[in-house]
């Protein structure tokens, strides 16, 4: 027999705010779209910006806010990046769905209803340029009676002319006071304790980013009780405590590479994603105050250059030990062109 | 039966290393409505099936009871409909009443196919119990660091979307291959490689069961050469048993084979750099390739050995072209033209190095 549901909800959607006004530090986001919907005029739109900063949430909100409950189904069609949005799609699915005539505009109670439909494509900058382009014609047909909100991280990634026709609202990553009033709203309503600690490592660890902050909380809730410290917290993130990266640094800083390698093997069996690690490294050499410029120049280049090789799918184990490398020859200024390279 | 089987554990309670990730998981249960990423960081690539299967497998058994282990091999077929044409995809599935199991990489590029595709399926087919209230079931996607981008887009939103009907328990090597979208969206599990004196009382824990006599010492130089790996640590000892018996406590721990023949190579290249010597060691390489040993575990290795006896100052150089040539092998296709490359970039610093310091 299969185990029953808990009937508790996911905490990224439990608090999801269900309107407009209550997304938080977009004010100028909100205020032109609360005026959009009150004359229920509507043009094409953009929102770029980067993760958990309410951008889907703003798009369903707006959405509700202009049909309400139960014309939603019939007059928005939601598509994200886990539907195929090949070109077939665009030309059949969209079409099909733009192409079916809604009645006249009527006011029902509270929901404007203007009469045109929305197409919400969440996730539009994993949609290839084919299909963008084949999308710039289904727009222009259906003009009158369709508005498309395209929603995505990179704004380069939407092909021009699709972008030209959209107002477009930047979304900002949430600064830390927003986060932690949010984070203890919730805290409160779950029956939390958070001490103030743990309330910055939070902050800190998300950056920015309001769902990873949620996650990690009811991840931590569910594994260490209704107290939850700040060590909880990094233990749900991936993130890597700040010793582990000090004992890097200060292997580098030795001079002795077999410590340094010591410590890049620990890293590495303890199953620290290096790519986190390598941006902490960035801050712990960004704000040190006891090295020269020079010195942190050659770092960051190396840690770029170990960034871009992981992209390409390249030995976590090789790259940080590159980087480590890197790292002391600066540190203990060792010249920066290799003796015997011919 | 082999003794890394035998002493498998079963269930979340019987776990002697990680005991706490083993509490952890067992809160999980049932399974929260978000995800969660196992992270594994074994060194050593035989060593990662092996425990991060073992954990998931106690952990199914803790949800579903016995049932998760009747579990059985498929090879099925998805017939995908990409407007135009249909594609057909095929894949090994692991499965039970309540669960799947895949690799989805295992098709290529074509893996976001799967990864849209199977989510949904399982979210249709939702279990019904007698008061007519809807279950889920848990879908365990192995390798994710190696789907590609597009598919990892797809899971995104699929996650959040079909959370009341499907838990996923995503499984990698390297988190760093998995994107921050998915990582965001997860409770994060790592799992790190043993300690040794964690594989020491593992090791400690077989030796009574099958009623040894472990000579002071002897548990730690096994766990000592296993490179935190405990699958390696268990299969030394039952060589070991075999070779010899009563243990002594100087008795050779035997190292792998693969690894013997990687001191060779790495003494051969430290003796001579010339192009005959070059040419010996690529027959070496391709051995170690034909032989299933991954490349980039040759590579490490190699440097590895290298590394022990070099100069402090070569140290730096060598470890800073092994990076380099790796990233190259990714980007290509034929691994040993790199691993030579290295090896040739090896000799000719080293012969320089030499002729700066002896003439
Ligand atoms: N500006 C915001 N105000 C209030 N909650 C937010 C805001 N941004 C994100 N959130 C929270 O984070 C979660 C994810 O937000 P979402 O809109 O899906 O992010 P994205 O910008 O990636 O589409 C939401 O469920 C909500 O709880
Ligand atoms: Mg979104």
């Amino acid at each position: 027999m299969a185990p029953l549901l808990q009937s508790s909800q996911p905490w990224v959607e439990k608090y999801r705010p269900k309107q407009v006004k209550d997304v938080a530090h977009q004010d100028e986001v909100v205020r032109v779209l609360t005026n959009t919907i009150e004359t229920a005029n509507c043009p094409h739109m953009l929102f770029y910006g980067p993760p958990g900063t309410g951008k889907t949430t703003t798009a369903l909100a707006i959405a509700h806010q202009l049909y309400g409950p139960e014309l939603y189904k019939s007059r928005v069609l939601e598509l994200n990046a886990s539907d195929d949005r090949g070109i077939n799609v665009v030309r059949t699915k969209i079409k099909d769905f733009a192409a079916v005539a809604v009645g006249s505009g009527q006011r029902q109670g509270a929901y404007p209803c203007p009469p045109y439909k929305i197409i919400i494509l969440d996730e539009a900058d994993s949609m290839t340029e084919d299909a963008q382009n084949a999308l710039r014609r289904t727009m222009e047909t259906y003009s009158k009676v369709t508005r498309f909100f395209f929603i995505c991280n990179y704004i380069s990634r939407i092909i021009e002319p699709l972008a030209s026709r959209c107002a477009k609202f930047r979304f900002k990553p949430l600064s830390e006071e927003i986060m932690s009033s949010r984070i203890l709203h919730i805290c409160n309503e779950e029956g939390l304790t958070l001490d103030a600690e743990a309330l910055s490592t939070l902050s800190s660890i998300s950056q920015g980013d309001l769902r990873r902050a949620i996650t990690y909380l009811q991840g931590a809730a569910r594994l260490f009780g209704s107290s939850i410290s700040s060590k909880d917290l990094i233990s749900v993130s991936g993130a890597i405590p700040l010793e582990v990266t000090e004992a890097l640094y200060a292997a580098c800083k030795s001079g002795d590479f077999d410590l340094a390698n010591k410590e890049v093997n620990n890293v590495i069996a303890e199953g620290y994603p290096v790519s986190q690690m390598l941006a902490q490294l960035f801050e712990v050499v960004v704000e040190a105050d006891d090295i020269l410029d020079e010195q942190k120049a050659r770092i960051c280049k190396s840690l770029a250059s170990a960034d871009k090789c992981l992209i390409d799918g390249a030995d976590e184990y090789l790259q940080l030990l590159d980087v480590s490398s890197n790292t002391m020859r600066a540190l203990c200024n060792m010249p920066q062109e290799f003796s015997y390279d011919s | 039966m082999l003794w890394v089987d035998k002493y498998r554990p079963k269930t979340l309670d019987q776990v002697i290393v990680h005991q706490d990730i083993a509490q952890n998981l067992k809160k999980l249960v049932p399974p929260p409505i978000y995800s969660f990423l196992l992270l594994s960081a074994f060194a050593f690539l035989w060593a990662l099936w092996f425990w991060q299967k073992t954990l998931i497998m106690a952990l199914l058994r803790q949800i579903f009871g016995t049932s998760a282990e009747k579990v059985k091999v498929e090879n099925r077929t998805w017939k995908i409909d990409a407007g135009s044409r249909t594609i057909d995809l095929e894949l090994t599935t692991l499965s039970s009443t309540n669960h799947v199991e895949l690799s989805p990489s295992d098709v290529g590029f074509q893996d976001r196919y799967i990864v849209q595709e199977i989510i949904k399926e399982m979210a249709k087919n939702r279990l019904i119990d007698t008061k007519g209230r809807k279950g889920y079931k848990v879908l365990v996607l192995n390798e994710v660091d190696k789907l590609s981008r597009e598919a990892q887009h797809s899971l995104r939103r699929t996650m959040e979307k079909y959370s009341t009907s499907c838990r996923l328990i995503l499984c990698c090597n390297s988190s760093s291959k998995v994107t921050e979208a998915i990582r965001s969206r997860c409770l994060n599990v790592r799992i790190n490689a043993p300690k040794e004196e964690q594989i020491v009382k593992v090791l400690e824990f077989i030796g009574k069961k099958e009623g040894l006599q472990l000579p002071p010492g002897f548990a730690a130089r096994v766990a000592d050469k296993s490179n935190r790996s405990l699958r390696r640590a268990i299969l030394s000892l039952e060589t070991c048993r075999v070779q010899q018996y009563p243990f002594t406590s100087n008795q050779a721990i035997p190292p792998m084979d693969w690894e013997e023949y990687v001191s060779e190579i790495s003494a051969d290249i430290m003796r001579e750099q010339s192009p005959k010597r070059l040419f010996q060691v690529r027959g070496k390489l391709y051995e170690l390739l034909i032989n299933c040993i991954p490349p980039e575990i040759v590579l490490k290795r190699l440097l590895s050995e290298l590394l022990k006896k070099l100069d402090e100052e070569l140290k730096h150089e060598v470890c800073h072209w092994a990076a380099y040539y790796e990233h190259r092998m990714r980007l290509g296709q034929k691994a040993i033209f790199h691993l030579e490359a290295f090896v040739a970039k090896f000799m000719s610093i080293y012969k320089g190095f030499l002729i700066a310091t002896f003439g």
